[in-house]
């Protein structure tokens, strides 16, 4: 067969806001050739497809997605990157070479080091056991966004959003921007946000579809027992994402239980030695400046990786008790530097956080206000200097 | 060769009309094509294999556990034979697996005997119980509790889709007509027979009836009330590519007093699938699925095999079996009328198609439509859509002649834009998105669409189609 073999230094998979960062920074910094692979055929990641303001760090509110996107295309290529886009890593030939499809054939590449930068996608309702008939309509904000700013599909008439979390209220931005009237937000959780105008069903959860050809309905239900049916004909999958996590899997690279995305250190490494992984590949959802961030903030350790520096061993676990729901990084072979992230399956309202080690308490904090399953929780790093990395796991728990 | 979708059908007599275009009525269209005659192959619905035939669990069987003697046992045998053979030759993925029927208690084990020796009268003599051990060893994923099974090393998993599309292409190709929105609403008897449809009049000298869930409705029509058809539910769910490492062989249920059970099965897609449930309703349309449905098969799923249940889904489904109360196919023959009735095909009917067709065949001739001049079929090559075979995507010689199959459009199952255009210009082109993932496997991944949806979407409108 005719399958090409390259080398290059470090192979980025992803060229969203995190897999572009990281390029950057290192080509910069000397890293030799950074390819980043794209299986779209355009770069920027999910950004190109958010027509709403808000990306940069802080947020900038008039900075909107397809303009972020085009600035860290611009920052990459800008730094020597090789950027190739409609190129797809298919698997894996070896520990660190990646087998790839693209009109131009079929190539193996192999790396010294590869960051997997492969973003995530919101769960749809297959996944989520949403029962009833499998009718049109039915849409995750991914597709609908794309569908709308890539290729001005029409969406319906009537459209009920399922999540009612950022990304739930961009998606109904965006439905009534194409005319589509958003009749209704619904979470299973006791409190939103939605948007003015548009009414919060909360408690609430779909118990079906209906409709053949295309959708006519979604029944619903409320905790307390009320039920219904509202009549719509489109439906909005929003939130609920997972990493895309397919290449990380076939490589056997260590998954962590709470984020589906591999399991890393605080300086990104995963537990195969030169594989790392950033952005939402890592946890699903953040803003894409924590991607990007990530990504930034990763690239001293590939660098530190090319020179020779030795992969350490995985330190101790950080393991979430419920309703703490995922934590990363990690585990720690070394203190963290950077904020870890924390989320929780339920909302908490002013949560007290607590850290042991083998029954010893290292850490504990109150944070003043109400955290929604939607955003995470950043916690300062300096407690993670007390863990004793001889010691079992640490546990997060929440009271 | 001709594909309808709208608008009056030809005028003049067809000498064989056949209603119902799912698997069985394709393969009776494709066996009648060989012949020198004028044949039509109609459906209600906007594409082939709309019904019960693209919702089942896709299962190419031996026909071990029919009831012997009857005339189901008989074309199942004979049509896994048939399918088997054809699939190898035009392309339709079949991966041989082998099933075990897996003992989770006393009563099951006690019942693996009986089952070695009834498979033994449908004329299947590879069935050998295995102690627990075995099966263990071959199965290291299965859930606590295993005391045994019985091997079936006959069984296959198939591409249900592939199929019903293969007779359907070859059927058209060679001559066929294909009228799709062609709902049969009234039939008047004579020579010809004058349908009624919602495409206006159609005649036809000689009529089969495979309308699946319908043909009993429109058995009466034609003046007969030999059957009822119960339509009997069967709720699937297939799980994500990554949980295909967890199972090697189709896990069959030991049948007890509750019908068949619950079969978790790798599917030829490379997913893995969990179902079916049984439920038997009064409407013909309900195809949706249920919570109790769901929660029932989960909870089988777990017991069989529980890492399963932590793996992602990508799709639920259900799909309407043509019970009849009946433990055979209803499949009479009205020759005075010209006339044959292929009913109550229930849950074999994608393996037995073949024999079935054959069998009809015969059963019109003795309504004397000649039968002579049969010719052999040009073979198909069906675009592959088994992850056990070469897939475009993976085929550098065939992206160098042609680069769009290098383009993947939908990331979760990988398929490229080449097969998409090759599916949209096909004989048997797709009416709808479902159509073309039948065709192609686009948007049938973990994403359904996130990705690749609104693409797939404007390359399917993109295409005016007739
Ligand atoms: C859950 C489940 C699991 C199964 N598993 C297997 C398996 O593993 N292996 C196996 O071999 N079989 C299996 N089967 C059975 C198999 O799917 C059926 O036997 C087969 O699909 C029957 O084909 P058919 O052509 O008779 O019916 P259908 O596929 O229902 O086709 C009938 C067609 O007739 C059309 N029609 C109806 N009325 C009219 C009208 N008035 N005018 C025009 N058109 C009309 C319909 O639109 C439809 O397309 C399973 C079935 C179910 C439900």
């Amino acid at each position: 067969m005719n399958t090409t073999d390259r080398r290059v230094d470090v192979l980025v998979i992803g060229a969203g806001p995190a897999g572009l960062a990281l390029a950057a920074r290192a080509a910069r910094a000397g890293a030799g050739r950074v390819e980043v692979l794209e299986r779209d055929q355009q770069p920027g990641g999910v950004p190109r497809h958010c027509h709403h303001g808000g990306f940069g760090s802080p947020p900038r509110p008039w900075l909107h997605g397809p303009e972020y996107a085009r600035r860290a295309v611009t920052a990459a290529l800008d730094a020597g990157v090789a950027l190739r886009t409609g190129v797809t890593a298919t698997g894996w030939a070896g520990p660190l070479t990646l087998e790839t499809t693209s009109p131009a054939g079929l190539e193996r590449i192999t790396a010294r080091a590869v960051v997997l930068a492969t973003g995530a996608r919101e769960r749809p309702r297959s996944a989520r056991l949403v029962p009833g008939t499998r009718p049109a309509g039915v849409l995750t904000t991914g597709e609908l966004q794309r569908s709308l700013h890539a290729y001005a599909q029409p969406a319906g008439r009537r459209a009920v959003l399922v999540g009612a979390e950022p990304v739930s209220r961009h998606a109904a931005r965006a439905l009534r921007r194409a005319g589509t009237q958003a009749v209704a937000m619904l979470t299973e959780h006791p409190r939103g946000t939605a948007l003015p105008g548009v009414p919060l069903l909360t408690r609430t959860t779909v118990t079906a579809l209906h409709g053949r050809g295309r959708l006519t309905g979604v029944a619903v239900r409320h905790q307390d027992g009320r039920a219904g049916v509202i009549a719509c004909d489109t439906v909005v999958f929003t939130g609920d994402w997972i990493p895309d996590h397919e290449l990380a899997r076939r490589g056997g690279i260590t998954l962590d239980p709470g984020t589906r995305g591999p399991c890393v250190d605080p300086a990104f490494r995963t537990t195969t030695p030169g594989v790392f992984a950033i952005g939402n590949a890592l946890h699903g959802a953040e803003p894409a400046a924590t991607a990007a961030a990530e990504g930034t903030a990763a690239a001293p350790a590939v660098l530190a990786h090319l020179t020779g520096t030795p992969w350490p061993t995985p330190g101790p676990r950080l393991l979430p008790e419920s309703p703490l729901t995922w934590i990363t990084p990690n585990h720690l072979p070394t203190p963290a530097t950077r904020p870890l992230l924390l989320r929780a399956t339920t909302p908490l309202p002013t949560p007290l956080l607590q850290a042991h080690q083998d029954g010893r308490p290292l850490w504990h904090h109150r944070f003043p206000t109400h955290v929604p399953p939607s955003r995470s929780l950043h916690l300062p790093p300096g407690w993670t200097r007390r863990i004793d990395g001889e010691g079992g796991p640490v546990i997060l728990s929440v009271s | 060769m001709s594909v309808t979708t709208r608008g009056a059908l030809p005028g003049g007599a067809y000498d064989v009309t056949v209603i119902g275009a799912g698997v069985v009525g394709s393969a009776i269209a494709r066996e009648l094509a060989r012949l020198p005659l004028r044949i039509a192959l109609l459906d209600a619905s906007d594409d082939v294999g709309d019904g019960t035939s693209k919702a089942n669990t896709a299962i190419l069987h031996t026909g071990f556990d029919a009831v012997p003697g009857s005339l189901e046992s008989r074309l199942v045998r004979d049509g896994s034979r048939r399918l088997a053979a054809y699939a190898a030759e035009n392309g339709i993925p079949v991966e041989p697996l082998g099933a075990l029927l897996v003992a989770w208690d006393g009563e099951q084990h006690a019942a693996l005997p009986s089952l070695a020796a009834k498979a033994g009268r449908n004329g299947y003599h590879d069935a050998r119980i295995v102690t627990a051990e075995e099966v263990r060893s071959r199965e290291p994923h299965l859930g606590p509790g295993v005391l045994g099974a019985l091997d079936v090393p006959g069984e296959s998993v198939i591409c249900p889709w592939t199929t019903t599309l293969a007779y359907a292409t070859q059927a058209v190709r060679a001559g066929v007509d294909l009228h799709l929105n062609c709902r049969v609403d009234a039939v008047t008897s004579g020579d010809p027979h004058l349908l009624a449809t919602g495409r206006g009049p159609l005649r036809t000298r000689h009529l089969v009836n495979a309308a699946g869930l319908y043909a009993d409705e429109i058995d009466r029509l034609l003046g007969h009330d030999d059957f009822t058809v119960t339509p009997r539910r069967g709720q699937l769910v297939v799980f994500d590519a990554l949980a295909r490492d967890l199972v090697r062989h189709i896990l069959l249920p030991v049948p007890g007093a509750l019908g068949k059970g619950v079969l978790v099965a790798p599917t030829v897609h490379g997913k893995v699938m969990l179902g079916p449930t049984a439920e038997d309703l009064d409407d013909k349309t309900a195809t949706g699925s249920t919570a109790e449905g769901l929660a029932l098969l989960r909870e089988k799923g777990r017991r069989i095999l529980p890492a399963l249940l932590d793996e992602e889904v990508t799709a639920v489904y259900a799909g309407l079996r043509a019970a009849t109360g009946s433990e055979d196919y209803a499949i009479r023959a009205h020759p005075a009328q010209r006339y044959v009735t292929v009913g109550g095909i229930r849950s074999t009917g994608l393996t037995a198609s073949m024999a079935i067709a054959a069998h009809v065949v015969d059963l019109l001739a003795e309504g004397g439509l000649p039968t002579s001049g049969a010719e052999d079929l040009e073979p198909l090559r069906m675009p592959n859509l088994g992850e056990a075979f070469p897939r475009p995507y993976r085929d550098a010689e065939l992206i160098a002649s042609d680069p769009e199959y290098g383009r993947i459009v939908c990331h979760c199952e990988r398929v490229t834009r080449g097969e998409i255009r090759d599916a949209l210009a096909s004989t048997v082109p797709p009416g709808s998105l479902d159509g073309l993932r039948r065709r192609t496997r686009a948007r049938a991944g973990r994403c359904q669409g996130f990705h690749c949806g609104a693409e797939v979407r404007a390359l399917l409108e993109s295409k005016a189609r007739p």
